[in-house]
């Protein structure tokens, strides 16, 4: 379960999105998501099925990854989808006690569990095709205009690449500890919570004094290599579109606007 | 019989886009009362393979017997078998937790739920044998220096009394002398309390003084297993794998090259010694 946050979902090969500069991705990603807000009739939705199931094709993902992320909103769905199915008004079809079926409901209810299934799909897309890292830097770059109201944009996304760096090397030194005490018969299992959280000190004592000792050696390293922020730095892999960030971002235009107008004509 | 694994197999990452096949039909037997040394290059799977023998990882497929019954089997109690069983990890010192050395060393046999006046005992035995005394016992175990950390570890694991003793390169990033000390240490262990002992190394020159018998790893697989003398015949292949057998190996096959007829068993410097010696006398 923590391996999972260790490489975002990154699925390493090198497909056509894969390769797209990470600010195309994220504008792509958005642009999906407000188009499944616009979008109220079938003709809206098969657009973005369309559109959608050719990004799945085109990164090259197996299609078990994309789905996999939908495991955790199982439970919103099905409340969602049932609290619309049965709680809106209008014209009945079925009749269950208090409960009944409108007309209504089930086309609001079908939408309702298609654009949340979409939304977690596209999502994923992005995540599983780009690195946290690439993903920082584009952030960072979409939101440099930020900086010109004092929001610390550098600084923030280099804590975040630091974050995102630290996290699988934590996670190793979890196991690594953990088993370590467990070989010294160490429980971290049974008994109540209060005998829990005290089983919890031989892992926690020893990872929070490697923790600082690596917060510190880096920041010994970062100094020693006179980093003093993002002023005037400059990168050894700059962002940089190419042709085929700019055919996506046609693509994604011309996609919301078929979305946007099947909306203003219907 | 202490130890046996029978086709061991295991996954790093299954079903992930990370698969990583880390041990590939093991199979291997510890007997009661060996040492035995495990070899191979950095990522050849040891560290994955010892932490099968104490059931602190699951095989992705095969056995693995403690005295003769499946630890795998439903309802096998695997803590205790981590008490017979001790692992001492790399790096060690990165377990200690405590605010002084005797207590750290007290955690492991008070876990096997143990009475105070008992698990002190064990712990002033470990400490004895790794060689501190009292004088470290008040000391809280950060301040140590990292040969003391490493031997406030291992007694550690010690103090539980464990029937086979696995250390994972007791001896990395330790000075000669720290290296030496800690190695015979163990080698008295050995012979005093006739102790399991698997030593996991990437040194041939450190286990060929000590071991019985060597574990050769290449890739997650098991390529040699026999007595050093024997292992070492195959130097050759050894190199191509990353590995060379101690040094000693070169100087008595060189030797042997030119015509000189020693005996081309020999596995350490003072066995070289005394043959040359035996062969000028002559
Ligand atoms: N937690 C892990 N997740 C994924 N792969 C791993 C993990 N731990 C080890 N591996 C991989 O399994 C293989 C065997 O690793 P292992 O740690 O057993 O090697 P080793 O022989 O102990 O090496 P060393 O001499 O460096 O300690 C390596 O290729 C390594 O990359
Ligand atoms: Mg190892």
């Amino acid at each position: 379960m923590l391996k999972d946050i260790t490489l975002g979902q990154y699925y390493p090969v090198d497909s056509k999105l894969h390769r797209l500069d990470p600010r195309t991705k994220l504008f792509g990603t958005m642009v999906f998501i407000i188009s499944l807000f616009i979008a109220n009739d079938i003709w809206a939705y098969l657009i973005a099925t369309f559109f959608l199931i050719s990004s799945i094709r085109l990164s090259q993902v197996p299609f078990k990854f994309m789905v996999r992320g939908l495991k955790a909103i199982v439970f919103l769905l099905l409340i969602s989808v049932s609290f619309n199915l049965f709680l809106t008004p209008g014209e009945p079809i079925f009749r269950l006690g208090f409960l009944k079926l409108t007309r209504e409901g089930v086309k609001i209810a079908s939408f309702m569990g298609v654009r949340l299934i979409y939304l977690v799909v596209g999502s994923s897309i992005m995540t599983l095709t780009t690195t946290p890292n690439q993903l920082t830097d584009g952030l960072e770059k979409s939101l440099g205009f930020l900086k010109k109201v004092g929001v610390p944009v550098h600084e923030v996304s280099m804590m975040m690449s630091i974050a995102l760096r630290f996290i699988p090397i934590l996670v190793e030194e979890t196991d690594k500890i953990m088993k370590a005490q467990m070989a010294r018969g160490a429980d971290f299992e049974t008994g109540n919570l209060i005998q829990k959280a005290k089983n919890m000190i031989p892992l926690l004592v020893p990872l929070f004094i490697s923790a600082f000792r690596r917060a510190t050696d880096l920041a010994m390293a970062m100094e020693a290599r006179c980093y003093r922020g993002g002023e005037g730095r400059t990168k050894m892999k700059p962002l940089r579109y190419g042709k085929q960030d700019g055919i996506a971002y046609l693509v994604c235009l011309v996609y919301l606007a078929a979305i946007a107008g099947l909306r203003i004509m219907g | 019989m202490a130890i046996k694994a029978e086709h061991l197999n295991y996954v790093y990452g299954l079903g992930t886009a990370f698969e990583q096949c880390a041990l590939k039909d093991v199979n291997l037997e510890i007997n009661d009362g060996e040492f035995v040394g495990l070899i191979g290059h950095t990522g050849s799977g040891k560290s994955t393979l010892i932490q099968h023998l104490n059931g602190l990882m699951k095989a992705t497929d095969g056995a693995i017997y403690y005295n003769g019954r499946n630890i795998y089997d439903a309802g096998y109690n695997l803590r205790a078998l981590r008490s017979k069983v001790g692992l001492v990890f790399q790096y060690p010192e990165h377990q200690l937790f405590e605010i002084n050395v005797f207590t750290d060393v007290c955690f492991g046999p008070k876990n096997q739920g143990l009475s105070r006046q008992d698990a002190e005992k064990r712990a002033r035995e470990a400490l004895t044998m790794v060689g501190l005394d009292e004088s470290f016992y008040a000391r809280s175990p950060f301040e140590l220096s990292g040969g003391q950390k490493r031997r406030v570890a291992i007694a550690g694991v010690l103090a539980m009394k464990p029937e086979v003793l696995i250390l994972d390169e007791p001896t990395a990033g330790l000075d000669p002398r720290g290296r030496d000390e800690i190695l015979d240490q163990i080698a008295q262990l050995h012979k005093e309390r006739n102790m399991t002992i698997i030593l996991v190394s990437h040194s041939m020159e450190d286990i060929a003084r000590y071991v019985d018998r060597i574990l050769v790893m290449n890739h997650g697989e098991k390529v040699f297993d026999d007595t050093p003398k024997e292992v070492f015949k195959h130097y050759k292949e050894l190199e191509a794998i990353g590995l060379a057998a101690p040094k000693i190996t070169y100087v008595v096959h060189s030797l042997r090259d030119h015509g000189v007829p020693v005996d081309d068993n020999i596995t350490t410097v003072e066995e070289a010694r005394d043959e040359i010696l035996r062969l000028l006398e002559k």
